[in-house]
């Protein structure tokens, strides 16, 4: 038998709660992440006890033993975890939980993410204690302490390289905010951005305005999968997985900003692994879903996924380019994590199977073939493909 | 004097030791990366066995502090509270093409808005905190261009 994930599973229900600003959910985590699977089954049409298993990433705190007892799951058969923090792992736990119901090791699983930032506390902090050791004690003495500092470094040397103008970066979060103003779930909805209000931001960390800057939201994702024969008897038209893979470069992972390859999203190695098992090529890419920790991130992954030459950049990403329904490549057609909601990208694959179904606010015409890039620079990175029933 | 304003967490030995002789020598003013000593090849940050041949006879090895900007960024948002009132300031990566390229992190010392050229050659200045507690060592740079040390 042909060893890839290619058709043999397929997402039948997606789920969300209310995006808040960070800190103003009324829920606590474990209730966001329960409202969220819940509102998948019921998208799926399924009772929540038919679910079997569960898979996550970024260390997710609701630990699936206790979600099985809280939902009254008589058999739980699958209880995963993707190594790596951020929003590196979204598709690699979709391919975890695929992985397990082509193999048998489970019937119905339940991919989420839960973050409820009030609770547990923000991102985008340094540590506060007198002395630090280990990796850490090499850059954050030294101020470099954030995500957004760790990855402008890598961005920095990628616009040198290939000669990459700040308007890139711009058109990348005007797409994300155009999209947003159609999404009444956008966190940004009503609060459009023109080019002005980008270019007199204040900067972050050069080459990040506060715009190339994802969000901090609290709230939760889910999405319900199960074998592709099982989806053809449930409700929805199915949305099939035709690839999820992740992982990273030689020495991605070597400390103090180390690895040999430096100035990449990390998508090197892992994007013909997809491409490879889902039988598509980039020219048969719909619409695209690619996370924004920064848009430097979303700028080196579409490079890396072959949608633009490294020297092409400044001619690609204009913002006409990247919007629905008439751009050559819409990308972040919710808003995504800068413009609707920063759910560690797991929102970002819902929209890919809205996309799938054409149910998204900013509807593509036609997308069959629907993918998402997860977590460009955090290693091991992950991407997958969505297709519609006529790409089997 | 300190490049950034006081109050960010102090650099110390990891329990392990695995990082220790580097602290060691750049409180002596020395700069030390790790050497294999089966296969000579340089690596940074520290590990216990070489990635290339795999052994675990690995030394620290004195390097000339010189290397050039690998890559840099200006930081302009605060992320600790130490730096609340910093204004913006500079971190470079910094190769070291004579030793397989192995980078190391630091600022850059100077105008904080100066302008800063990928490529440039970089020195390396030792800002020493005996009276802190812990007492440590931070390692910094400055531009080959800029006369004295």
């Amino acid at each position: 038998m042909e060893r890839s994930l290619r058709g043999r599973v397929a997402v039948i229900g997606v789920g969300e709660t209310t995006y808040y600003k960070h800190g103003q959910s009324p829920d606590p985590e474990f209730k966001l992440a329960l409202k969220a699977i819940l509102a998948a089954c019921e998208d799926a049409g399924i009772s929540p006890k038919q679910v079997d298993g569960f898979a996550s990433y970024s260390n997710d705190r609701s630990d699936p033993s206790r979600l099985a007892a809280a939902l009254g799951i008589d058999d739980l058969r699958f209880a995963n975890m993707q190594w790596g923090g951020g929003g590196g792992g979204g598709s690699g736990a979709i391919g975890n939980a695929a992985a397990a119901i082509a193999t048998g090791m489970a019937e119905c699983v339940v991919v989420f993410r839960a973050l409820a930032q009030g609770q547990f506390g923000r991102f985008g902090q340094g540590p506060q204690r007198n002395v630090i050791a280990g990796d850490t004690a090499h850059t954050v003495p030294y101020g470099l302490m954030s995500a957004g500092q760790t990855f402008a470094m890598k961005v920095q040397r990628f616009m040198h390289d290939h000669g990459v103008e700040q308007s890139a970066l711009r058109a990348i979060s005007l797409a994300s905010y155009h999209h947003a103003q159609n999404n009444p779930r956008a966190v940004m909805y009503g609060r459009p951005l023109t080019e002005e209000k980008y270019d007199s931001s204040r900067w972050i960390v050069e080459p990040f305005h506060l715009f190339d800057c994802c969000l901090e939201n609290d709230g939760a994702a889910a999405m319900v999968l199960v074998s592709a024969e099982r989806a053809a008897e449930v409700g929805h038209a199915p949305c099939y997985l035709l690839g999820a893979v992740s992982g990273s470069h030689h020495r991605a992972g070597a400390s103090v900003h180390n690895a040999p390859d430096y100035a990449t999203s990390a998508f090197k190695t892992v994007a013909p692994r997809l491409y490879d098992m889902a039988g598509v090529g980039p020219n048969d890419v719909d619409v695209l879903q690619s996370y924004e920790n920064f848009t430097g991130g979303v700028l080196m992954s579409i490079v890396e996924h072959g949608f633009c030459e490294p020297d092409g950049c400044n001619e690609f990403f204009v913002k006409d380019n990247l919007i629905a329904p008439e751009g050559q490549l819409p990308t972040n057609t919710s808003g995504g994590n800068l413009a609707e909601c920063y759910m560690h990208g797991l929102g970002l694959n819902i929209e890919a199977v809205r996309q799938v179904r054409g149910a998204s606010t900013n509807q593509v015409a036609d997308a069959d073939v629907s993918m998402v890039i997860s977590g460009p620079m955090v290693t091991p990175v992950s991407c997958c493909i969505f297709g519609s029933e006529a790409t089997l | 004097m300190s490049y950034l304003n006081p109050g960010l967490p102090k650099p110390v030995p990891a329990p392990d030791g695995l990082d220790a002789p580097f602290w060691a020598a750049a409180a002596e003013g020395v700069l030390k990366l790790q050497r294999c000593n089966a296969c000579g090849r340089w690596q940074w940050g520290p590990e216990w066995i070489c990635h290339h041949c795999l052994s675990d006879d690995l030394a620290f090895v004195e390097v000339e502090p010189r290397g050039r900007i690998y890559s840099y960024e200006r930081v302009w948002h605060p992320v600790h509270p130490a730096l609340k009132d910093q204004g913006p300031y500079l971190i470079v990566l910094v190769e070291f093409p004579d030793h397989d390229n192995a980078r190391i992190v630091g600022n850059l010392l100077g105008d904080p808005e100066q302008e800063v050229t990928i490529g440039a050659p970089v020195r390396a200045v030792f800002e020493h905190h005996p009276d802190d507690e812990p007492a440590h060592t931070l390692v910094h740079w400055e531009m080959e261009s800029v006369r004295g040390a």
